[in-house]
């Protein structure tokens, strides 16, 4: 019997990093089959060559056992693929029929056919029973009910490889029973489903083959009655945590910040903590656990609701980043290059772009104070450049991570509060920034790291806080936390 | 044109990282130079085909004046644009500012050079003003540029309109008049140093210096170029934005006070579509209308290719109606000439 689907030896390589290094992957139909990995694992790469988002360097792609060539996601569309990414491509002023048919209105003559498309719709929708009004606006419904129009939207397309690509992460509980109803019903009439996610419970209970890729590598791929959750954590992590987090002597000084019952509305609620100099907080939890929210809140870049901060034991009101900055607070956004630099200027303005203040005469840039600043951040980091004048957009993703450090350093931040420092970084660069985090609290800055990769919590944090809902829900020590704690308080 | 910051090159030598620094600026002299080359072209063109009449030196300095109005106003329209936004409202805000300093000439009782002196005050201050409005309208109440600037460029209008009852302020002081038809030195040196060009070049050249020296030069090009990294970097988005709107309307307000001194009257309908000239020559120039690149040699470039243009076919007797066609077409061949090369670099 031939797959449905067969990827074979797929590379993809960046600037800087090798995303894939020959990966395999393969479907059946009326299968589901889970890919799973911890981020940076290349899961995300992977689906983007299925669907024809990015290019493969190397590797094939068989279809019914027929070589195909996907470039585009048009021609991945035509293969009978459909991606259903995290950000949905929905349209969200136009109806939930409009959106299931875009771009392939029925019509007659020049003119829309409005019946049809509103009958062919109601027809998706009633194949997949859900209850949803073809009218209603996508803007006005629920991210549970937009994707459910996702998903008729492949089904419109008649894709018989789905791919869901952490299709979870922002469903409650009821919702998400709602989307295995809804995955069993495509599998019942053939579809074959891929299905990416970071919980494991979920893939235990759906999924009919689990395969783990690691660092861009395909470690194993196990069939339901072979894997257990112990043994599918064993393989997502896979090496000893002692190799890959540089030990450092812990002393942590005395009391940096304190945060009291800081709250905003629906977002975070009640929060209090403090930090000591010289410490690593690790706080983790679920996408959407308000883990972002909260570093975004104390670097004053989201307004609060209630609650007050306080640097070494002095009440600070910080209603800007301005404010925050002044006060010794940094922030290294997760999403580096939406938020976190600025890609089309060089190196050198980057790294001095929030401490310009220092290197000025009345306004006017001291270029040569400026420059020295750049140079020693450039060097005690080894940024690797062509020189301070290259454009922070061209570096990799690792180098522009320690851009992003650089100008906190730069800006002589106390308090470095660090969102996915290693997102996106491959695995020899993230050992850079591990020792240069271990540095920097050596040095007595107090840092706050949130991460979603557990290992990298486990190995770097003096205490970890574990977020779920807006809230501090579990606090742990270095010595008590394990992986399964920390997903037993995050999951549920 | 990438925004030429060549202010860190000197640092080649005393920093270690810096040992290959060439590499990325290495561009072949037409992708660096591109749209100074295709000035040069036209140039060379309209030389032919005028029989060197084109290149006559004063016929050179009658280009500068020509474009010199233009030139201001594309100043401050290049801070807005690498802020990432638009001002459509400098047409309007000329014309305004022409009017009103106009009006106040006519201030009878003191001695003519103080006159002069308050009526250029109140013109830029008003043109401030006007730019301080956009800058409100746009940080606090998040109107889009576009809407905003338009918005202010019906209202302005009409305020010129209503400041002269529609009707031309005449009869300027000669002294006044002086500003945009006179000449430095006129008696020794001849028609050499229009002072409109001199006051542009003053302008451009104080522009340039806040572009590439200063903070809040630095902060444009940041903001521009990522607003969200900029307001994290602790980067007081609404006074940047603030400033470039003010200091775009203040540049409108020296072009409309240069034009109402040329035209030795204040002409409320004085100011139409400059906005538009000022906008292609800032993107000629190689500012990007999506923001965080742009320079001020570019957009004097950019604003000498239009001069050109118009000054070249009227020597060569192209019909004016034609003129236009060509100028909309080089305009867009120009720009499109420099995305390709933006694209391959």
């Amino acid at each position: 019997m031939s797959c449905l689907l067969e990827m074979r030896g797929i590379v993809k390589e960046y600037p800087g990093v090798r995303a894939l290094k020959g990966v395999d992957f393969d479907l059946n139909p009326a299968e589901v089959h889970a890919i799973a990995g911890e981020n940076g694992a290349g899961k995300s790469t992977l689906i983007k060559i299925l669907g024809g988002a990015c290019r493969r360097n190397a590797g094939s792609i068989r279809i019914d056992g027929v070589e195909v060539d996907i470039d585009t996601p048009r021609s991945a569309e035509k293969c009978g693929i459909s991606i259903i990414y995290q950000e949905f491509n929905l349209i969200r002023s136009l109806s939930v029929a409009e959106n299931i048919f875009l771009g392939r209105e029925p019509r007659r003559g020049v003119f829309l056919d409005k019946k049809k498309l509103n009958e062919e719709a109601r027809a998706i929708l009633d194949r997949l029973q859900v209850p949803l009004d073809i009218e209603e606006r996508i803007g006005t419904l629920s991210v549970a009910q937009q994707q459910m129009v996702e998903i008729a939207h492949a089904i419109s397309i008649n894709a018989r490889i789905m791919v869901m690509d952490e299709p979870s992460a922002t469903l409650t509980g009821h919702e998400l029973e709602n989307l295995f109803h809804l995955i069993a019903l495509l599998k019942a009439q053939g579809t074959g489903i891929v299905y990416i996610s970071h919980r494991l419970e979920e893939i235990i209970r759906i999924a009919d083959r689990v395969t783990v890729l690691r660092d861009g590598a395909h470690i194993i791929t196990r069939t339901r009655n072979e894997y257990n959750r112990e043994l599918l954590i064993k393989d997502m992590v896979g090496r000893e945590l002692k190799d890959e987090f540089p030990s450092r002597t812990r002393v942590t000084g005395t009391e940096l910040l304190r945060v009291d019952n800081l709250s905003r509305r629906g977002v975070l609620e009640a929060i209090s903590f403090s930090l000591n100099y010289g410490e690593i907080l690790g706080i983790t939890g679920l996408v959407g656990s308000g883990r972002t929210e909260l570093l975004r809140a104390i670097f004053g870049a989201d307004r609060i609701d209630r609650g007050t901060v306080m640097i070494e034991g002095k009440t600070v009101r910080i209603r800007s980043p301005r404010n925050a900055i002044r006060n010794g607070i940094a922030l290294a956004v997760e999403d580096r290059k939406l938020q976190g630099l600025v890609l089309g200027m060089s190196v050198s303005d980057n790294i001095t772009l929030a401490s310009l203040n220092a290197v000025n005469r009345f306004g006017f840039i001291d270029k040569k104070k400026a420059c020295a600043a750049a140079a020693l951040q450039i060097e005690r980091l080894r940024i690797k450049t062509t020189g301070m004048l290259q454009r922070v957009g061209s570096l990799s993703g690792g180098n522009q991570q320690k851009v992003v450090l650089a100008k906190w350093l730069s800006a002589r931040s106390k308090i470095l509060l660090l969102d996915e420092p290693t997102r996106g970084i491959d695995v020899g660069a993230k050992q850079e920034i591990y020792l240069l985090i271990n540095t920097l609290a050596a040095e007595g800055m107090g840092i706050i790291m949130v991460s979603s990769e557990l290992p990298e919590v486990l190995g770097m944090s003096d205490r970890i806080f574990v977020m779920r809902g807006g809230a501090l829900r579990a606090q742990f020590t270095r010595g008590e936390a394990t992986q399964e704690k920390i997903m037993e308080c995050a999951a549920n | 044109m990438k925004p030429q910051r060549s202010k860190h090159t000197f640092l080649d030598r005393n920093s270690k990282p810096m040992r290959n620094a060439g590499e990325k600026r290495r561009r072949n002299p037409l992708s660096k130079y591109g749209i100074g080359i295709i000035l040069i072209v036209i140039c060379g063109i309209f030389t032919l085909w005028t029989k060197g009449l084109f290149l006559q030196p004063l016929n050179i300095v009658n280009v500068l004046r020509q474009i010199s109005i233009n030139a201001i106003l594309a100043t401050g329209m290049t801070f807005v644009i690498i802020s990432a936004g638009i001002d459509l409202s400098v047409g309007s805000v000329a014309a305004l500012a022409g009017v009103f300093t106009a009006h106040l000439l006519h201030l009878s009782g003191l001695p003519v050079v103080a006159v002069i002196g308050i009526a250029l005050t109140g013109g830029m201050l008003l043109g401030a003003l006007c730019g301080a409005v956009n800058g409100f309208t746009i940080t606090r109440f998040n109107v889009p540029p576009f809407i905003s600037t338009l918005a202010l460029m019906t209202a302005a209008s009409g305020m010129a309109f209503i400041i002269c009852g529609g009707r031309p302020v005449w009869n300027l002081p000669a002294e006044f008049n002086v500003l945009g038809r006179g000449y430095v030195l006129e008696g020794l040196l001849g028609p050499w140093l229009p002072i409109p060009v001199l006051i542009m070049l003053a302008i451009m050249a104080g522009a340039h210096v806040i572009l590439t020296r200063t903070t809040v030069g630095r902060y444009i090009y940041a903001v521009g170029g990522n607003e969200e990294a900029a307001r994290l970097s602790g980067i007081n988005v609404a006074f940047i934005k603030m400033f470039v709107y003010a200091f775009s309307g203040i540049t409108a307000a020296c072009g409309g006070i240069l034009l109402a001194s040329r035209l030795a009257s204040g002409q409320p309908n004085a100011g139409v579509s400059y906005e538009l000239y000022a906008i292609a020559a800032t993107v000629v120039g190689g500012t990007s209308l999506s923001g965080g690149e742009g320079s001020i040699p570019g957009t004097l470039i950019g604003a000498l290719i239009i001069g050109v243009l118009s000054n070249g076919m009227n020597l060569a007797g192209v019909e004016s109606y034609l003129q236009k066609v060509i100028l909309g077409v080089i305009l867009l061949g120009a720009v499109m000439l420099d995305q390709a090369r933006k694209k391959s670099t």
